[in-house]
């Protein structure tokens, strides 16, 4: 029983050594946690739903609701002008959500287009603000003095920058073709442009932050005195630990960027009619506040999806938080 | 015992230089690492656009000589500049002024690429076995980074070659997989000491190795130093916050106050003889277990704090605690000079007023 090369062994690697040997990396510890808290699992669920909604919207509508611009002004009140006729603001099985004042339209097919374009321009927008908060955040952190120095500044400035009332202007004298693209591609891009390029100081910020305080490990020198170059420190010994903030901060980014793009549409200066958008269905409701369900549905749809993308994101951070294991 | 059948592995080949056989120091052995007037100031930043000109000055003016093979260790209370001494040694810090001589050859402004090779040879044990070891990397790539970094593939395999060296450091090579924070602090701080042994160092400076550790596993650690210095033939510059923790493992000592080095002698004649009131205070605060002493030897209580290093006092930095200050102390910067003779010769202390070596904490002889 006696190994020599165990004389200075210390007693407890022993033990622990013989029960496991795969060991758990921290995501896979956040994974745990993660699938015990059940609010974050059901804001995760919502979410997986709403895009697998969002992506089959044009195959769900064939078979209820019908397409999203379809009139269907035969089915508006006989009496009572630009009403829909019946309860519930026209409620049936054909349109479950009932119909739209004045046009008719499906309100059903129009919540999930609706949800196409959230989707699309908050994510994407998400991920043009951390691709360059990013980049910035970590060349700030990690080179320090005077690229920080400037840099920080630049973000601060970008940080006081009257975003609303830029996009407004913009969009007033922003011209119909630009960069080859026309109509609802380029109001998209220019949306996703304006709302991802205009927010990446918030996550410039965190990642700065967290390369500086990464930066001083001892890990980091560790590294370096073993003769590390700066893009093994940096992808190596730094980016594995910036991830998980990333992820976490990304998932909070998202319900933002869906308030803002909806706050756009509502203003008029976002999607522009007939697609179908929830903040310009808001602003096409609150004409008609009498019919309290044309406000009701698409107000539903942001609130419970911004309510998700938040719950999911709380719970990730608390996965990924170190303190509570 | 999944360990205990396997042979044990060395790790790192002990046949091609002799071992350190005596605790004596040896005055022939040729000198591994030189420091001379080693400075190094922090300079405090103030605004974006404001220069100021103040500075932390943690490390200003330290000279001491590491012989091959022997355990130098450098005391001083937290904040005295030991972690940076450290790091000039090991060049993680530019030098403000000095040098840094290693096996005779100049490395203080050396470019981090002429720098590379020679990080073989000069490794470093960090304080805090909790920030040293990245949390995302399984313990197989934490020690076996320097075989990545230094592009050396060693005989059997990086992997065969980890677990040997998890092996020769306690843990077992089944912890090849696992993540730090499956591990104590004490289990961690093995990791970081196989982490440093890949490379097969000529020199390790061990930035205080077990003061993060719990009392009880300090002793445990400290022996596994001891004897990878038999079986290596290492040098160590041991860094610790108190003399008690290296007083068996040191064949000289170095007291460090506020940046500067005070006294420096062979383990015996610095615990024995202190000179330097600095070192009477600090040995009056370790617990003597021999009890015909420790009547002989009174408790000091230093009055006040640690001074800033970044005004720090003139002349004598220790002037403003020090019960035997006088007017010149204030004035006359005492230097580091030699004060025993003959075997003593190596004991040096920087005080205008030494302690007699018979003095209330030693006893003479
Ligand atoms: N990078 C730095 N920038 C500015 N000041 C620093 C830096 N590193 C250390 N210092 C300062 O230099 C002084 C010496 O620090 P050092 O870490 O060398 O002390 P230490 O003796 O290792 O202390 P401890 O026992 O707490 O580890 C301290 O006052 C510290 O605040
Ligand atoms: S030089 Fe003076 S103040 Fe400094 S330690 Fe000696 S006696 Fe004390
Ligand atoms: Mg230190």
């Amino acid at each position: 029983m006696e190994d020599p090369s165990l004389s200075h062994a210390d007693p407890e690697a022993v033990l622990v050594g013989e029960k496991q040997i795969e060991g758990r990396s921290l995501s896979q510890i956040a994974w745990g946690k993660l699938r015990r808290d059940k609010v974050a699992l059901a804001g995760g669920a919502f979410i997986v739903f709403l895009i697998l909604v969002a992506i089959l919207a044009p195959l769900i509508v064939k078979i209820t609701g019908g397409p999203p611009n379809a009139y269907h002004e035969d089915l508006l009140s006989p009496y009572i002008p630009n009403i829909p006729a019946g309860d519930f603001g026209g409620m049936s099985w054909r349109h479950p959500m009932g119909l739209e004042t004045v046009s008719g339209r499906d309100i059903f097919s129009r919540v999930l287009y609706g949800a196409r374009i959230s989707l699309l321009i908050a994510i994407l927008a998400t991920m043009l603000s951390v691709a360059i908060g990013t980049t910035v955040g970590i060349i700030a952190g990690f080179f320090g003095g005077w690229v920080d120095a400037i840099l920080s500044r630049i973000m601060d400035m970008f940080l006081a920058f009257p975003l609303l009332v830029f996009a407004i202007a913009l969009s007033g004298v922003f011209p119909d073709k630009a960069f080859g693209f026309s109509g609802l591609p380029l109001r998209l891009g220019l949306l996703i442009f304006v709302i991802g390029f205009f927010n990446w100081p918030y996550i410039g910020r965190i990642v700065r932050g967290q390369t500086i305080s990464l930066r001083e490990r001892e890990y980091v020198e560790a590294a370096r005195s073993l003769g590390a170059r700066r893009p093994y420190i940096l992808f190596t010994e730094l980016l594995p630990n910036l991830l998980a903030p990333i992820l976490v901060y990304s998932t909070l980014i998202i319900p933002t960027n869906i308030l803002f793009e909806a706050a756009l549409s509502f203003l008029g200066v976002g999607i522009p009619p007939p697609t179908a958008s929830w903040g310009g269905m808001l602003a096409d409701a609150v004409t008609f506040y009498t019919v309290p369900h044309f406000m009701f549905w698409p107000g539903l749809a942001i609130f419970a999806t911004v309510l998700a993308f938040n719950l999911f994101g709380d719970g990730l951070r608390d996965a990924f938080d170190p303190r509570g294991r | 015992m999944t360990t205990s059948e396997t042979e044990p592995t060395p790790a790192v080949d002990t046949t091609t230089t002799p071992r350190h056989a005596s605790r004596t120091p040896d005055r022939e052995r040729e000198n591994l690492l030189e420091v001379e007037d080693l400075v190094k100031h922090f300079p405090i930043k103030g605004g974006f656009l404001s220069g100021s000109k103040s500075a932390v000055q943690a490390v200003d003016g330290v000279s001491f000589t590491v012989r091959r093979g022997e355990t130098f260790s450098i005391v001083g209370e937290s904040g005295c500049g030991k972690s940076t001494t450290a790091r000039l040694i090991t060049r993680l810090l530019e030098p403000t002024a000095g040098k840094v001589t290693f096996e005779g050859k100049d490395i203080t402004h050396l470019s981090d690429g002429r720098m590379r090779p020679l990080r073989r040879d000069i490794q470093m044990i960090f304080q805090d076995p909790y920030s040293s070891l990245n949390p995302r990397h399984t313990v197989g790539k934490i020690v076996g980074a320097p075989y990545k970094l230094q592009g050396v593939e060693p005989e059997g395999g990086r992997k065969k070659a980890v677990q040997a060296l998890l092996q020769t450091v306690g843990l077992s090579p089944e912890h090849y997989n696992r993540y730090p924070h499956e591990f104590s602090g004490g289990q961690r701080q093995r990791i970081g000491i196989a982490r440093t042994l890949a490379l097969k160092p000529r020199l390790i400076v061990a930035d205080e190795p077990v003061s993060a550790l719990d009392v009880s596993i300090q002793a445990q650690v400290v022996n596994l130093l001891e004897d990878l210095q038999q079986e290596l033939d290492l040098t160590y510059v041991m860094i610790a916050h108190d003399l008690s923790v290296v007083r068996h493992v040191s064949d000289r000592v170095a007291v460090m106050y506020l940046g500067k080095i005070v006294e420096i002698g062979d383990r015996d004649d610095l615990y024995d003889r202190p000179r330097h009131p600095y070192t009477v205070a600090m040995l009056s605060a370790v617990p003597v277990p021999d009890t015909k002493r420790r009547h002989q030897r009174e408790r000091i209580r230093l009055q006040g704090d640690v001074p800033s290093p970044i005004n720090p006092p003139t002349a004598c930095r220790f002037h403003t605690r020090c019960w035997k200050a006088q007017e010149i102390c204030r004035t006359e910067e005492p230097l580091l000079l030699q004060i025993g003779t003959g075997a003593e010769s190596g004991h040096q202390v920087a005080c205008h007023f030494p302690e007699e070596p018979s003095g209330p904490a030693g006893i003479p002889g």
